[in-house]
């Protein structure tokens, strides 16, 4: 049986599964709920066989690779490999996918009659399909087809609802920044190709002592460029924060859960396999770029009150946290300690799975309040608590991962990265020591505000009383929702409780990458059941949880049982200084962050700008209507994009001079390009 | 024996951390010419709130019925995992540094929540002002405590407190500029002048008694009595931490009396000192709060360069 797992049909059955979902809800396009069926099943099988596959791969240590020679085109190979790095990714990809499937039986529901089933699974099933190509292809040319059918796939999800205008604006920016970020990565492979001669991975990392400095570096850059654009770093994240809250909810789990960390993924695979090794200034590099998207990003989700772009935003703030952890590990591994550099990227690894779980839970908490009330904005929400209770549950403890809170899994990943930053601190010198002063101090803040920001988002949400009517018509949702949402709850407990265990699996990753351990005194990374870098740090998930929950259990029961269990509770209303409550005098979404807002008012430059109109112009004594309009500036988009746009328009003015719409003048050019062709060429 | 200091560490933050609080009100009414009411004030009025009936907001949730049992729940774990007299639990695995900021953070989450809950426009701004200055103030506390990790090469409470008190002179200039960043921030986190007034109900700025200002009986009993005890805990990390003198590092039961004695001086010299701060300044501007924190953090940061 094993064998049959870890042998290629057992590889090919995962795609051919999917293949199925995705060809057989086109042929019962027809019908709805054939089609939503047909595509659930085929993706939760086949991501319940990719967990069982990726754990056997993982477990046996088999790397297992196969290729297919191509008789035509001979650079061009089918070739794939799963080592223990790709069996990870293919479990959290199955993991995800799993959970984001159960839920979207019952999410697509409210799609019926409205949109194409059918086409809808056609696209999940060949999404899931170019994820796990791309983790697994080990052929540079294979690979870009396989990055190509996954960012395709993943523009039609997002303008899978289109019938909304800025659904279809924000697919467009998505395809063409993601088109850019292709290119990028397509420098990346030709220069490799050039000085290595293979576009095999293999071959490419056997030669890359070959490559000279200057060309490693511009192959660091546009690989950093390619793969930051589809992980959204700040600041090529421009088309994040508006494609994923476009996409259905469970997408848009799936998009911001794994999608973003196959571009992690390719920079591990880039930096850490096939380049080394490598100079101690790309992995600085890393570190500035991720303490800069993890502050921005928080930065700018408490600035939103769309509660899918909030999370959006966080999923920014996230990536900067595992680029911390993975420059990290660029740096330790150059400077010459690959146990640290092995901590370090355990960090990443780990923080890479919480974050997959707690933002995909959010996004389905999110997604399963929107399906209710029909409405992204947070200031129509208020007191769903009292009608949706479980999502109310799910997405309290999504907060609590996600803002770094023990003893849920997001705590534990923070804690091994402020672990590598604090090593970095003890050991370095001079300017790599500040940069990981700077990172540790923007992780810091970043903890801070992050909680800030999901007491801003949960209780503005959930708490106190609705602010519309459509929360009066909320119920809580169907099974298949509560399910996703639930199971993802649990596993964000347990593996913040199982942390230690956890990471000690994920620590074979490195080492398979030959990040070893040496006699370094001051770190033998251990990891037990609980976390601990020897005679540094510890801490124990388990211990954490059981001491929590028995101090409260002995309070509960002192407290209500012993010395207060004759008293009574009446329920009566909020004090109100004598006048009527009413729902707009509770505090706003906008409200509640406006005090952190100014505070940063030099980075986020936020605007008031006043509309009123006067029932009679000449005396201004009546208003008739005002209007106020807050805004933010988002700095990469009024600093460099804008501009970058307006200098390619200039452009293409001067460049269209030569249009001029006769057809000689056309066969001229032809006829000077062919010449000047014969010229070069010889 | 072992079990006998467990007990004590478990019980003197909770048992004495009333005490505190009557304490520095009374010093305050010492200066503004007042007797003030006893030092055991405090005591009575827990326990005259815990035997009384309650009422909840129609418009509150589990949310708010819970939350007080949470944050108290939260500083009783921390204060278990922090050197109070004794470093002889150093190898605790939840005395680590960043898990003391992150469980006080889970009390601030839900009381932030709860002040959300009732649906008051006191409680939302209590709310968004605490979660303000508690975001702003995570920095400068984390790495306050950054300088003696970085200084004894653990993060572990106990190791740092007991590492500190064997080699105290070399590092004295570091040690002593964390602290004045440790003290500012121990002024937001406890709602202490010039961050918050913790005397009074009904001004424009209040933070900590705004979110609190639904509750009654023994949920209000529990609030009050957990923001005592997060006073202490941050005195005793103060005094611990960066003056461990007179720490025992054995289980002996004369040190352990000795070393209880010279922490009760300690906290009892912390609490007049903020008795008196809160005396002698006036409350800032909300919006010149940020501008504090930050000194904090800069001086923490001045601290890591001065070390080696």
């Amino acid at each position: 049986m094993i064998e049959f797992i870890t042998s290629f049909n057992g590889f090919v059955l995962l795609f051919l599964l999917l293949i199925i979902g995705a060809t057989g809800s086109l042929v019962f396009r027809k019908h709805d709920s054939w089609a939503n069926y047909w595509n659930s099943f085929f993706s939760i099988i086949s991501s319940l066989w990719g967990l069982i596959f990726s754990v056997f791969v993982f477990i046996g240590s088999r790397n297992l690779f196969f290729s297919f020679k191509n008789p035509f085109f001979s650079i061009f190979n089918i070739s794939f490999s799963v080592d223990s790095l790709a069996a990870f990714f293919i479990f959290v990809i199955s993991l995800i996918a799993l959970f984001c499937s159960i839920y979207g039986i019952g999410y697509l529901k409210h799609f019926y009659k409205k949109y194409d089933i059918g086409f809808f699974g056609f696209f999940y099933n060949l999404f899931i399909v170019g994820m796990l190509l791309v983790v697994t292809a080990s052929n540079g040319i294979f690979f870009l087809i396989a990055w190509e059918i996954m960012s395709v796939c993943s523009y039609f999800l997002v303008v899978y609802d289109h019938h909304d205008i800025n659904n279809v604006k924000a697919g467009f920016l998505y395809l063409v920044m993601t088109h850019i970020g292709t290119s990028f990565i397509i420098i990346a492979f030709l220069l490799l190709y050039k000085f290595t001669g293979s576009f095999e991975y293999e071959s490419i990392r056997s030669a890359s002592l070959f490559i000279p400095v200057y060309i490693k570096n511009l192959v660091f850059l546009s690989a950093f460029i390619g793969f930051g654009i589809k992980a959204g770093v700040i600041p090529f994240h421009i088309w994040l924060p508006s494609a994923h809250p476009a996409a259905p909810s469970h997408v848009s789990g799936l998009m911001s859960g794994v999608m973003i960390k196959v571009g992690i993924y390719m920079m591990i695979r880039f930096f850490l396999y096939l380049l080394q090794p490598i100079p101690a200034w790309w992995g600085l590099v890393l570190l500035i770029i991720g303490s800069i998207s993890a502050v921005l990003g928080v930065l700018y989700a408490l600035t939103e009150h769309d509660i899918k772009r909030l999370l959006a935003y966080h999923s920014i703030e996230n990536i900067g946290i595992i680029l911390l952890g993975l420059g990290g590990s660029l740096t330790f591994l150059s400077l010459g300690y690959p146990n640290l550099s092995l901590l370090s990227l355990t960090a990443a690894l780990f923080h890479t799975i919480n974050h997959a779980i707690f933002k995909s839970l959010l996004f389905l908490s999110a997604g399963s309040v929107i399906n209710q009330t029909h409405t992204r904005n947070m200031e129509k929400y208020g007191g769903l608590i009292k009608y949706m209770p479980q999502t109310a549950i799910f997405f309290l403890i999504g907060s609590m991962a996600i803002s770094a809170l023990p003893p849920f899994n997001g705590f534990f990943s923070e804690w091994l990265t402020f672990q590598s930053l604090f090593q970095g601190i003890a050991l370095l010198d001079y300017t790599a020591k500040w940069i990981f002063v700077i990172s540790a101090g923007a992780l810091a803040f970043t903890g801070g505000l992050a909680l800030a920001c999901f007491v801003k988002a949960f209780g503005l949400t959930f708490l106190a009383r609705p602010r519309s009517k459509e929360v009066f018509l909320a119920k809580e949702s169907s099974f298949s929702l509560r399910f996703g949402m639930g199971a993802l709850a649990i596993l964000s407990l347990l593996f913040g409780i199982f942390s230690g265990y956890v990471s000690s699996i994920i620590k074979k990753i490195g080492q398979d990458l030959g990040l070893t351990y040496n006699n370094f005194s001051f770190s033998n990374i251990s990891f037990h059941q609980d976390l601990s870098i020897n005679n540094f740090s510890f801490v124990s998930g388990s211990k954490v949880f059981v001491l929590l929950l028995g101090i409260f259990v002995v309070v509960w029961v002192i407290i209500r049982y012993i010395i207060n269990k004759n008293q009574k509770i009446t329920r009566g209303d909020t004090w109100d200084c004598g006048t009527n409550l009413k729902p707009r005098m509770e505090i706003t979404a906008t409200g509640f962050a406006r005090s952190i807002i100014t505070i940063f008012k030099k980075v986020l430059k936020p605007s008031i700008q006043q509309e009123i109109e006067y029932h009679d112009v000449d005396s201004r004594y009546l208003t008739k209507s005002r209007k106020v309009i807050l805004t933010v500036s988002d700095i990469p988009q009024d600093y460099f994009y804008d501009p970058f746009a307006k200098i390619i328009v200039i452009f293409s003015r001067y460049v269209a001079n030569i249009q001029s719409g006769n057809i000689n003048t056309y066969i001229l050019y032809i006829f000077i390009t062919l010449l000047g062709l014969l010229f070069f060429v010889k | 024996m072992f079990i006998f200091i467990k007990i004590i560490q478990i019980l003197i933050i909770p048992v004495l951390s009333p005490l505190g609080i009557g304490l520095v009100r009374k010093i305050k009414a010492h200066f503004q010419n007042r007797k003030g009411a006893s030092v055991f004030q405090p005591y009575r009025d827990l326990w005259k709130l815990f035997h009384k009936d309650e009422i909840i907001s129609k418009d509150a949730s589990w949310i708010f019925k819970i939350a007080p049992f949470i944050v108290f729940t939260v500083t009783l774990a921390v204060a278990v995992s922090i050197p109070i007299f004794s470093t002889v639990f150093s190898d605790f695995f939840v005395s680590d540094i960043l898990y003391i900021v992150y469980l006080l953070s889970f009390g601030t989450f839900f009381l932030a929540l709860a002040g959300l809950d009732s649906g008051s426009p006191f409680g939302g701004f209590g709310s968004s002002r605490e979660m303000t200055l508690s975001a702003l103030a995570e920095g400068g506390f984390i790495f306050s405590l950054l300088v003696l990790v970085l200084i004894s090469k653990f993060t572990n409470l106990f190791a740092i407190s007991g590492f500190i008190a064997a080699s105290y002179g070399q590092f004295i200039l570091p040690i002593l500029l964390a602290f004045i960043g440790f003290f500012i921030v121990l002024l937001a986190e406890t709602a202490h002048y010039p961050f918050d007034n913790p005397a009074t109900h009904l001004e424009l700025t209040m933070i900590h008694e705004a979110m609190i200002l639904e509750y009654s009986g023994k949920r209000l009993a529990l609030m009050e009595w957990a923001s005592a005890n997060k006073f202490l805990i941050f005195i005793s990390l103060g005094a611990n931490l960066f003056f461990p003198w007179g720490i025992t590092g054995d289980g002996g039961f004369v040190s352990i009396l000795v070393s209880l004695l010279i922490y009760l001086i300690k906290i009892l010299f912390f609490y007049s000192v903020i008795a008196v701060v809160e005396s002698s300044i006036a409350k800032f501007r909300f919006f010149r709060l940020p501008d504090l924190l930050v000194v904090a953090f800069i001086l923490d940061i001045i601290a890591i360069s001065l070390i080696k």
